[in-house]
């Protein structure tokens, strides 16, 4: 990467494998369960928050000698909070049918703690450029993760990808459903965006042993 | 020696400037932006309404497609025939019966001496006239709410639900063709007496051939979500009975 100095594209790079907010360091559990029935939700939900992360991370790197130590995650908060609503606003006002989409999932990033656990760990303490490569970073590897269990469970347990029957029609019984495949509804539940995290952990650990944790 | 962030005085006066500063700039992208947003709002109303009508843009098997927003006043004007407002037996023609809040109706009739004003559109497709009739109700998470198109003898001409916050993949899916659509066809009565819709679990009818039994297929892992599409129907429908039962006679 010409572009970036190498200690500034392990920002970026990091989080998406080795140091994974959502497989190593299992933050934002509670959104990657609850959205992710999807693969379409997935993805727009993962592109918010690198957007929201990544704006935040630098505004609050900006306020970083200014923000006073007692009431530091209110002022995190509340910069969130002013952020979601404005970006709620101008979707509503300039794009109406994506809004509509989103509905939920706006609301949601507030609660994301990837958000505030960078805020905290990393804006307080670094200039504006390496906290916004650290927020995209971040963003990304937690969006990776949100559309590979998507994927999963959108396959197996509606048979439709994005929406589109690829594994044929389960009423009218084409396709893989001729030959008397069912789709899993378990899938669709949240427990199962659960087993898919802890399979994908699984995996990345017996790739990397490093990763393994000695207790 | 102690920064300055960490005086109390300092965080004191922080927090009031860090609320006006918030606050001010919120408040101005909201004012900004209202007409806008009252605009767009408007229009998904109209689309709504032409929707369940079967005034749209679907083709084949694809997603919902609405009149695009560009066209759709012209389109409203030319399919919405006449818009009325229902109050008991008084029935008044209203150009923007469209604009009534169901959902401030409702939390007004409750007090006894207010006389409920319930909006009707009535359209006309393919030299049919239709009634379409707007309901609100409650889903799991938040409320729902949708139109039913009726001709004269109460058969569902189509349908179109949304809601506010339902389970993506699992509630979320009333708003799609594979479930509205089943409702076409289906008549909300039986013989003389008013059934509604009923959004029925283990319905083993799943492709909805039987169009006079009063019952669609239910979306698996929705229970709450359809059983308040049924509650809507049955709520909302039944109040406009009397009027669509005098056109009849």
């Amino acid at each position: 990467m010409g572009l970036l100095s190498k200690k500034d594209s392990r920002l970026i790079l990091d989080p998406l494998a080795d140091n994974n907010p959502i497989t190593i360091q299992v933050l934002g559990i509670c959104s990657a369960l609850a959205i992710t029935a999807q693969l379409k939700a997935s993805i727009v939900m993962a592109i918010s928050v690198v957007f929201v992360l990544g704006i935040g991370n630098v505004v609050i790197s900006l306020m970083r000698n200014i923000i006073p130590s007692k009431i530091r995650i209110i002022v995190q908060l509340v910069v969130v909070a002013a952020l979601v609503i404005i970006v709620d606003q101008v979707l509503k006002a300039f794009a109406y049918e994506l809004s509509k989409q989103l509905s939920v999932f706006i609301g949601l990033i507030i609660t994301n703690c990837i958000i505030m656990g960078r805020f905290e760990a990393f804006a307080l303490a670094n200039k504006p450029w390496r906290s916004f490569l650290d927020g995209i970073g971040n963003a990304a590897g937690y969006g990776v993760i949100l559309i590979i269990v998507g994927f999963f469970r959108e396959l197996l347990g509606s048979g439709t990808l994005l929406g589109f029957k690829v594994l044929g029609d389960p009423i009218t019984k084409t396709g893989l459903y001729a030959i008397g495949y069912e789709n899993n509804g378990f899938m669709l539940l949240s427990p199962m965006a659960l087993i898919v995290i802890g399979l994908i952990i699984w995996v990345q650990r017996s790739r990397n042993k490093e990763l393994i944790e000695e207790n | 020696m102690a920064k300055i962030t960490d005086k109390n005085s300092y965080t004191i006066i922080f927090a009031v400037i860090m609320v006006i500063v918030v606050g001010s700039l919120l408040a101005g992208v909201a004012q900004g932006l209202k007409s806008k947003i009252t605009l767009n709002e408007r229009f998904e109303k109209m689309q709504n309404i032409l929707y369940a009508m079967g005034v749209n843009g679907n083709e084949g098997d694809g997603d919902i497609t609405f009149i695009s927003t560009d066209k759709v006043e012209e389109a409203f004007a030319a399919n919405i025939k006449k818009q009325l407002v229902i109050q008991g037996d008084k029935v008044t023609e209203d150009p923007e019966a469209y604009l009534i809040d169901i959902k401030k109706e409702e939390t007004e009739a409750k007090d006894p001496n207010y006389q409920r004003r319930l909006p009707l559109f009535v359209g006309e497709k393919d030299g049919e006239t239709l009634y379409v009739i707007p309901m609100r109700g409650k889903g799991l998470w938040d409320a729902i709410w949708g139109f039913v198109a009726l001709d004269k003898s109460f058969v569902v001409k189509g349908v179109f639900f949304d809601h506010a916050g339902e389970t993506p993949g699992l509630g979320a899916e009333i708003k799609q063709r594979y479930f509205m659509d089943d409702f076409t066809g289906e008549n909300i009565m039986d013989g003389d007496a008013f059934k509604g819709i009923t959004v029925a679990k283990g319905n083993n009818d799943p492709i909805n051939e039987n169009k006079t039994d009063n019952k669609v297929d239910a979306i698996a892992g929705a229970t709450i979500t359809g059983d308040g599409v049924t509650a809507m129907i049955k709520k909302d429908i039944r109040m406009y009975l009397p009027y669509l039962k005098s056109l009849n006679q």
